[in-house]
């Protein structure tokens, strides 16, 4: 699985990397390749995380992990470890790209840097997500589906708020998970310019863009708990 | 304790003890409440009344004491089945919170004590069932713990494997103190000291396997196969003798047809439990020059067991 999913991670981001740089007056920039990345998360990191805890439920083992002196938490924060360890081994083997850049061209580390560090943020809160959607049952897919559903509504935000004025707006806005379903817009690089993303990408880290990054990984990680306790008390 | 899922009961107001060293039965049919108690004993599930101790323990405030000190095979044996024998056993060991070099020292004697040694490098989901089960064993005796928890151990594997397993859990109840639970009485009289019974949600018997076995015993069941009689005569013939409770006429569908194909007749004869009984129906068969054809005792089933126990109960009331 993890593989599959690896290939299908290197050519997506592969894609945007090269659309990105072959224009004739292109940037020597990851501006793309995190485009491609952020994008293709929103499944991803569901597909990678659908089978952690419903396998368990679907084995029967989650009762053995109940019933050894292990906490709820403990659970979860090693199954969210291990989601982003492999994440970032496959954000690792798309570094190649960053070597592409400094051969080819003269790119500006700062926003290198941030875009990585944007990243890393990102899977962890997308992944909390697909993790709390396989809590919910011990079906992958069910897992798998709202994981995305989840992602992909706060991705999709602002065309709700786009048709909103006021403070619903500003509120909707401010759930913009990152990415952009104009991708293909190579002017927007398919980074809602919203989005808590978009800075990430210009090479600004925000607190603002931090902490929302944070705050939804540890409310998520939370949300997973407490349904592995709920089980318990039904 | 009680243990309602939503308004649902599934144990209500039991109450019982284990002694250190005991090995303990808990017998009742499906759906009783055997895999709820053994839930609430882990500490995978609260009690929703009442209190629930092991080893001075409480199973809510100090679970993960509790957890430490028990070893719990659930009925549906819970294993990774892409991971090998050992692989398994050293991750379950870890997660029991046993250190590498404590692990290092237990495993081999663990599988040796199991006879999974030739199996050790084979992936889980490739063993057969009996073996899984032996993982499944494995599992729960690795880390040592003062406390056994098996729910239907023996439950879908083959009969050899079966009288393997049996053996293999009275050995460590040697060492351990356990419970156990079964919906089958020869097994848990096999195995236990001390046998509790449970129907729908309640305990309704808490005796030594001998001495339920006695209680049960009011009646013995036995089939009969008759030719050259007449129904009736048969009938009153059988229950002129003492020893005799009731006779009727077998109606079990299959049993009418071959006795319509073989020319017999067939009856059910409840007798009291002694052999003077079998042996009087016998001699009055042969004086009448009926033939037998057959005489078998047929053993009670489980849902008889439990009639006879819980209506007794009502009697005493």
């Amino acid at each position: 699985m993890a593989y599959v999913v690896s290939a299908a991670f290197l050519a997506i981001t592969g894609f945007f990397f090269v659309a990105s740089v072959s224009d004739a007056f292109a940037e020597a920039s990851i501006r793309g390749y995190l485009a491609g990345a952020i994008f293709f998360m929103i499944f991803m990191s569901p597909a990678l995380t659908m089978r952690l805890l419903a396998e368990e439920q679907k084995l029967g083992t989650l009762e053995l992990l109940l019933t050894s002196p292990l906490r709820e938490f403990e659970i979860v924060f090693g199954k969210f470890i291990a989601a982003l360890v492999t994440t970032m081994v496959m954000v690792g083997l798309s570094l190649y790209f960053v070597l592409v850049l400094f051969v080819y061209g003269d790119p500006d580390v700062g926003p290198l840097l941030t875009g990585l560090v944007g990243l890393t943020l990102y899977a962890s809160a997308t992944l909390a997500v697909g993790l709390f959607a396989s809590a919910l049952s011990s079906n992958q897919i069910v897992g798998l589906v709202v994981g995305s559903g989840i992602l992909t509504a706060l991705t999709i935000i602002d065309f709700v708020s786009a048709r909103l004025s006021g403070t619903a707006a500003q509120v909707l806005d401010a759930f913009q998970l990152g990415a952009s379903f104009s991708v293909f817009d190579l002017d927007s690089f398919g980074v809602a310019e919203g989005g808590h993303f978009a800075d990430f990408a210009r090479g600004i880290i925000s607190l603002t863009d931090i902490a929302y990054y944070s705050s939804i990984t540890a409310v998520f990680l939370l949300l997973t708990v407490l349904v592995l306790e709920a089980r318990r008390w039904r | 304790m009680s243990k309602s899922y939503g308004p649902y009961p599934a144990v209500i107001d039991i109450s019982f003890e284990v002694l250190r060293g005991e090995i303990v039965g808990f017998l009742g049919p499906n759906g009783a409440g055997k895999t709820t108690t053994m839930r609430v004993v882990t500490g995978f599930t609260p009690p929703t009344e009442g209190d629930v101790t092991v080893g001075g323990y409480d199973v809510v405030s100090h679970s993960l004491d509790v957890r430490r000190h028990i070893g719990y095979l659930p009925e549906t044996v819970p294993l990774y089945l892409d991971m090998t024998v050992m692989d398994y056993l050293t991750y379950m060991g870890e997660i029991r919170g046993m250190n590498k070099s404590w692990v290092k020292e237990r495993l081999p004697k663990v599988i040796d004590m199991v006879k999974l040694g030739e199996y050790r490098n084979t992936l889980v989901g490739r063993l057969s069932k009996g073996y899984r089960q032996r993982v499944g064993i494995s599992q729960a005796i690795l880390h040592e713990p003062d406390v056994l928890v098996m729910d239907e151990p023996t439950i879908g594997i083959d009969p050899i494997q079966v009288v393997e397993t049996r053996e293999l859990i009275s050995n460590l109840g040697e060492e351990h103190t356990m419970l156990l639970s079964s919906h089958i009485l020869p097994e848990v009289s096999a195995i236990c000291k001390r046998v509790l019974v449970i129907n729908d949600g309640r305990i309704v018997a808490d005796d030594k396997p001998d001495d339920l076995s006695e209680k049960l015993q009011h009646a013995e069941r036995i089939e009969i196969s008759i030719r050259g009689a007449e129904a009736p005569a048969f009938i009153n013939a059988m229950r002129d003798i003492s020893d005799v409770v009731d006779a009727r006429s077998d109606q079990r569908a299959s049993i009418v047809q071959r006795a319509e194909r073989e020319d017999f007749l067939p009856f059910i004869v409840d007798a009291r439990p002694n052999a003077q009984a079998t042996e009087t129906i016998a001699k009055t068969i042969i004086n009448n020059g009926w033939g037998l054809t057959n005489l078998t005792p047929l053993p009670m089933t489980l849902e008889e067991i439990f009639l006879e126990l819980t209506t007794e109960e009502n009697l005493g009331d």
